[in-house]
């Protein structure tokens, strides 16, 4: 296993939904979820809330040697993206022309298969994000 | 009144065009092509599986519908590729719905009709008071033998539909299935490709199960071909549907807008919930449907539905229409690779 299942599981919601984590205190968003903000420490009040899946590429990258588990995938993008509540993943980019996935691109969540671990083996699921062409 | 609240379509960008499966096995591509009325299918990729196609198609249920998740008290899921054999895909659709955990959900496995039967199931459920809303999902990658006859029309999609008893969008009035013990098409258990009974999946299979269903729902219902605006039926090719067509008394006109096949291929348990989707994209307030699917092994779903004036309020997420045309051509190597046919892979 790649991944521990248990860790898997607990991903779930996360992963499926994007659910991250709002700080109360300060209105700041993290994703993944976090168990302190940095910012508030001790002050900051954390609580699960489901991210908007719309968002913009801040920069990107085209992935030509994969780690173990993605080689039938090169060339694949990777992006950081910024979601409409200014929280910041990493994530794959998928079904978008190369041209299209640029700095600025306005992307949006797509639900597929992230890995897994053999034939056999148990499928984690999760976000992708694909760019809407001309989308605002 | 209980009916379509929602409804929402996934189809893969990915196309290969007949043509090109036809010219790797040394066929003639235009001949099969214009004989089997499809001239490209829809590939999944590599990160895309029935649960993906399910799962993108409920979403947009959902935000057609306009609905909590919440609400959903049941979902099935209908396919004949499921990713795992033994643990269920409606729990994973369940899940990235936010629908769960109060709800009841299954998957289902008739060959090509199990989606339908899954919307039967929710039909009865919400009329029965059972539950408010539940999700009936046909999706599947559909397999096909690298050289087999099968390849040119095996494609990947997926439909969901909700059905609830307010803000009805099509009411259904009422549903007939036919059912026989025939053995037209099948995949055995560890098998990776189904096998078929070549000429025999035509008039004792396909066709004597959609034009009995087709009958029956029309006789439950007390209507002629004449009362309908369009009809839908089962669509493993481009020239099945219209032939049973013919042999009720359909006009090429009431099947036109519900004949996606030959643009995306057959999706399986996808495809008559496809072409149903793609006629509730243009229809209208007062337009009646006639959907018959069909599922090999054997049996066809009937449905006698009236679109209402709700239908106004409420947009498809994307069409169908956008769907097909959103596309990316690939050749036969990449779909070699995207659908794993090589056994390093």
């Amino acid at each position: 296993m790649r991944e521990a299942l248990p860790l898997m599981w607990r991903n779930i919601a996360e992963r499926y939904n994007l659910i991250g984590t709002h700080c109360a205190t300060c209105g700041s968003n993290y994703y993944p979820q976090r168990k302190v903000c940095p910012k508030c420490r001790r002050k900051g009040q954390l609580e699960g809330r489901v991210f908007p899946g719309k968002g913009v590429i801040l920069s990107s990258s085209q992935v030509f040697v994969s780690p173990k588990g993605f080689e039938h995938e090169t060339p694949y993008w990777l992006a950081v993206v910024e979601l409409d509540n200014h929280a910041k993943l990493l994530t794959q980019v998928v079904d978008s022309a190369d041209d299209q996935v640029k700095a600025g691109a306005r992307v949006e969540v797509v639900f597929r298969k992230i890995y897994e671990d053999s034939h056999e083996g148990a499928i984690a699921y999760g976000y992708k994000f694909k760019v809407v062409p001309g989308g605002k | 009144m209980a009916g379509i609240i929602g409804y929402g379509v996934s189809i893969p960008r990915f196309r290969i065009k007949t043509e090109e499966i036809a010219r790797v096995w040394g066929k003639n591509g235009a001949h099969i092509t214009s004989g089997l009325g499809v001239k490209e299918k829809a590939v999944a990729s590599i990160d895309e599986d029935s649960a993906t196609l399910a799962v993108e198609a409920s979403r947009r249920a959902v935000l057609m519908a306009g609905i909590d998740p919440q609400k959903i008290g049941a979902v099935y899921v209908g396919s004949e590729s499921k990713p795992y054999a033994v643990k269920p895909t409606a729990s994973i659709v369940a899940d990235a719905l936010m629908a769960g955990p109060d709800l009841m959900a299954a998957d289902y496995e008739f060959a090509c009709k199990a989606g339908t039967a899954g919307m039967q199931n929710c039909l009865g459920l919400v009329l029965s008071g059972m539950v408010d809303v539940g999700l009936a999902v046909g999706a599947d990658t559909a397999q096909g033998r690298p050289g087999d006859a099968l390849e040119f029309s095996a494609a990947s999609g997926g439909a969901a539909f909700l059905v609830g008893s307010k803000n009805v969008i099509a009411e259904i009035n009422c549903t007939y299935s036919f059912t026989t013990d025939t053995p037209d098409f099948w995949r055995r258990q560890h098998a990776e490709f189904p096998q078929h009974a070549g000429r025999f999946t035509g008039e004792p299979a396909y066709f004597r199960h959609v034009v009995s269903g087709a009958k029956g729902v029309m006789k439950k219902a007390k209507t002629k071909p004449e009362d309908y605006q369009h009809a839908v039926f089962h669509q493993p090719n481009g020239k099945f549907p219209e032939r049973a067509g013919h042999m009720l008394g359909f006009s090429k006109e009431q099947l036109q807008t519900g004949l996606v096949t030959p643009s995306i291929g057959n999706t399986y348990s996808g495809a008559s919930l496809i072409g149903l989707a793609a006629v509730l994209d243009e229809a209208k307030p007062g337009d009646r449907i006639l959907c018959v699917s069909y599922g090999s092994g054997a049996g066809s779903d009937g449905f006698d539905i009236t679109v209402t004036p709700e239908i106004k309020n409420k947009k498809p997420v994307v069409s169908v229409k956008q769907l097909v045309a959103d596309k990316q051509y690939i050749d036969y190597g990449l779909y070699v690779k995207h659908r794993r046919k090589l056994k390093s892979l």
